[in-house]
């Protein structure tokens, strides 16, 4: 069925919006084939982004865990996560549909913050929406956006989060949609957007499978990659997913435990964790009985979501993929310990990963791989880090 | 044969006394269950031709600010599925004529179970469902649930929509077509944009089931503008849920501007 990953995906949106999806839908599958656009776009990441980003070899960590340890540096492409594949593609595609306006929605600012540096660089207007609560946590980014020439709008209703900032890109795009386009950030919201960001982020796996053959002659045992909405995550699985004997295992946002309901870990909570529709797709959500959707917490703004990408519940329904957990304090563990060892400062985001991986590494032999996708750098998340481990960072 | 639906008589009615519909929308629960109840009586006491009621949700996406804050009253008090049936029914036993359409977001039918859902709804006395986020193309499963139960399953037309799918979508509606006049989301507005009156008479040679316009309509100016187009019905919801925000203190006050305000839209569709 069209649009669907299994029976996960759709199109939920208004009647409005419906025209707008079409169109969208019949751009993306003409420049997708067209060779022209293709070239241009990996000139754009060769040439602007700064791709292939490397897989490194963490040779500390690796000793300290007794395994091999490489890391996808996504944190290394421009802007500092992989945000920018997608939002030079989509900024690529909505040039050549006639569109003048990009809105976007950021959770962490590092998709805003790419959306608005595609935007300038692609010579269009951009504005961002953002929620207050991500804007006091992110504030660099908040400034980035800016200093690339975009508009910050504040959303400050419901949980002032990206799930909100969400709502508000589909309000102005219900009313925009003949001049603009909406460059979503992940592999959610309304077919075409989950598989067409895919498709903008299927690089990362591609390069990845290509470095790790050269550098191992080998395939991993494992890749871990945190899961918000689930982009990078898909971005370095799809690859792979062929390769049965690769164990994919994403990382969600535990936040303060799944006990009392404050996290983002939407298969970790049977209670709370539950097929549905949010934002055009229908996934696995955290709401409450009746469909209220539940408001989200986690230490990473990146992951504070309560949705997760329809093609993440279909691989795990398919088994192919299997979805764990990793908590605030765990992640800032693991943010601190990369850091030390390798002098690579995650984004809290992918320090869910590195969390996992520090106890997937148990179990593992000598010579078994893991690739940890770095889906972004830490930076932007030192007032977060320094509020909430104050001292004990050395 | 087979006896008219509350909407089939109430628009035969009034096109045979030449007037249209006035439809107000409201939130169930807004700003509390008792409250609420009050609002809608006062209402069809006051020249409401229909209803349509909203069920709240925690995240409206085809709504502006005032329908959202609306939803946020009511889910304050944690209105839910229950007590939004719970409600209608009390509205079913004050008036049993008055037909009856829901707003509603997918999710919300999904968690009760499609069936389910639509077996309540016949039950407390709706006559008509609308899901704002779920367009023809994926409506199947409402539409098989909505014929087993007698209701109508009704579908916006947007100024957006093209002719391919105003002819997909009018080969499921029943009931009445919901004309979104604006491009955009809910909310009162000064003027009617010259897209709404175009889109009437697009639509109109396309169906004969009636015509609604919702969405910006605030003013009995404006209902003048859209049943002189050859709309056969209006849907006013922002410009009645600012006369509840304004007097959440004076339930009085409010009642009696709710009151004023449905009498003047009333008798501009005359």
């Amino acid at each position: 069925m069209k649009g669907r990953f299994g029976e996960f995906g759709g199109q939920y949106i208004p009647e409005t919006l419906m025209p707008a999806i079409e169109e969208l839908e019949k751009a993306f599958e003409k420049c997708r084939k067209d060779k022209k656009f293709n070239a241009e776009f990996q000139k754009l990441l060769s040439e602007y982004a700064g791709r292939p980003t490397p897989l490194t070899f963490a040779g500390n960590l690796s000793k300290r865990l007794g395994c091999k340890i490489y890391l996808k540096r996504e944190d290394l492409a421009h802007t500092g996560a992989h945000k920018i594949n997608n939002a030079l593609g989509q900024a690529l595609l909505a040039k050549k549909m006639g569109k003048t306006r990009i809105i976007a929605e950021t959770g962490a600012g590092q998709h805003g913050t790419a959306t608005a540096i595609a935007a300038a660089k692609l010579g269009m207007e951009c504005e961002i929406y953002m929620g207050t609560v991500d804007i006091e946590r992110q504030k660099p980014n908040v400034l980035r956006m800016r200093l690339a020439g975009a508009r910050v709008n504040p959303v400050s209703s419901g949980s002032k989060t990206l799930k909100d900032a969400i709502n508000e890109c589909l309000r102005d795009w219900t009313a925009s949609c003949e001049n603009t386009h909406y460059l979503l950030g992940s592999v959610l919201g309304p077919a075409p957007y989950p598989e067409m960001v895919a498709h903008f982020q299927k690089m990362i796996g591609e390069e990845a499978k290509q470095q790790i053959k050269k550098a191992e002659g080998k395939l991993p045992k494992a890749i871990i990659a945190c899961v918000g909405g689930g982009s990078n995550a898909i971005g370095i699985f799809k690859a792979f997913v062929p390769d049965k004997k690769v164990e994919l295992v994403g990382v969600e946002a535990g936040g303060f435990g799944i006990e009392g309901g404050k996290h983002a870990a939407r298969f970790a909570d049977p209670k709370l964790g539950r097929s549905g529709v949010l934002h055009g797709t229908f996934t696995y959500v955290l709401q409450d009985k009746f469909g209220q959707i539940y408001n989200t917490h986690s230490v990473s703004a990146g992951l504070d979501y309560s949705a997760v990408g329809p093609e993440h519940s279909m691989l795990r329904e398919m088994k192919r993929a299997q979805y764990t957990y990793a908590t605030d304090k765990e992640a800032l563990d693991a943010f601190k310990i990369l850091s030390q060892e390798e002098g690579i400062i995650p984004a809290l985001e992918s320090s869910h990963a590195v969390a996992y991986a520090l106890k997937y590494a148990k179990k593992c032999k000598k010579n078994d791989i893991i690739i940890i996708n770095i889906s972004g750098r830490g930076d932007k998340d030192l007032d977060t880090v320094i509020k909430e481990m104050g001292d004990s960072l050395d | 044969m087979i006896p008219l639906t509350r909407f089939e008589a109430q628009f035969k009615k009034l096109h045979s006394k030449k007037e249209g519909a006035f439809i107000p929308f409201v939130v169930l629960g807004d700003p509390n269950i008792e409250t609420s109840f009050e609002i809608i009586k006062t209402l069809i006491d006051n020249g409401a031709d229909a209803l349509e009621l909203g069920f709240a949700f925690s995240d409206p996406i085809a709504d502006g600010p005032t329908i959202q804050e609306a939803d946020q009253r009511a889910l304050s008090h944690n209105i839910n599925t229950d007590d939004a049936f719970e409600l209608i029914q009390q509205i079913r036993s004050y008036n049993q004529k008055i037909p009856i359409s829901l707003l509603i977001y997918y999710n919300l039918i999904l968690q009760r179970g499609i069936g389910e859902f639509y077996s309540q709804a016949k039950q407390v006395g709706v006559d008509a469902v609308l899901a704002a986020d779920c367009p023809v193309e994926e409506a199947e499963p409402l539409l098989k649930a909505a014929k087993e139960n007698g209701i109508d399953q009704v579908f916006i037309v947007a100024p957006t929509t093209t002719k391919a799918r105003l002819k997909k979508i009018l080969a499921q509606a029943s009931g009445y077509v919901y004309l979104v006049s604006l491009l955009g989301v809910t909310g009162a507005r000064a003027a009617l944009q010259t897209k709404t009156v175009k889109l009437i008479k697009f639509v109109k040679p396309n169906t004969n089931l009636p015509i609604c316009v919702g969405f910006g309509i605030s003013k009995p100016g404006h209902v003048k503008e859209v049943v002189g187009a050859g709309a056969n019905g209006v849907i006013v919801g922002s410009a009645v849920i600012k006369l509840v925000k304004e007097n959440l203190g004076d339930k009085e006050k409010m009642l009696a501007a709710v009151s004023e305000f449905a009498s003047e839209m009333k008798a501009a569709t005359k």
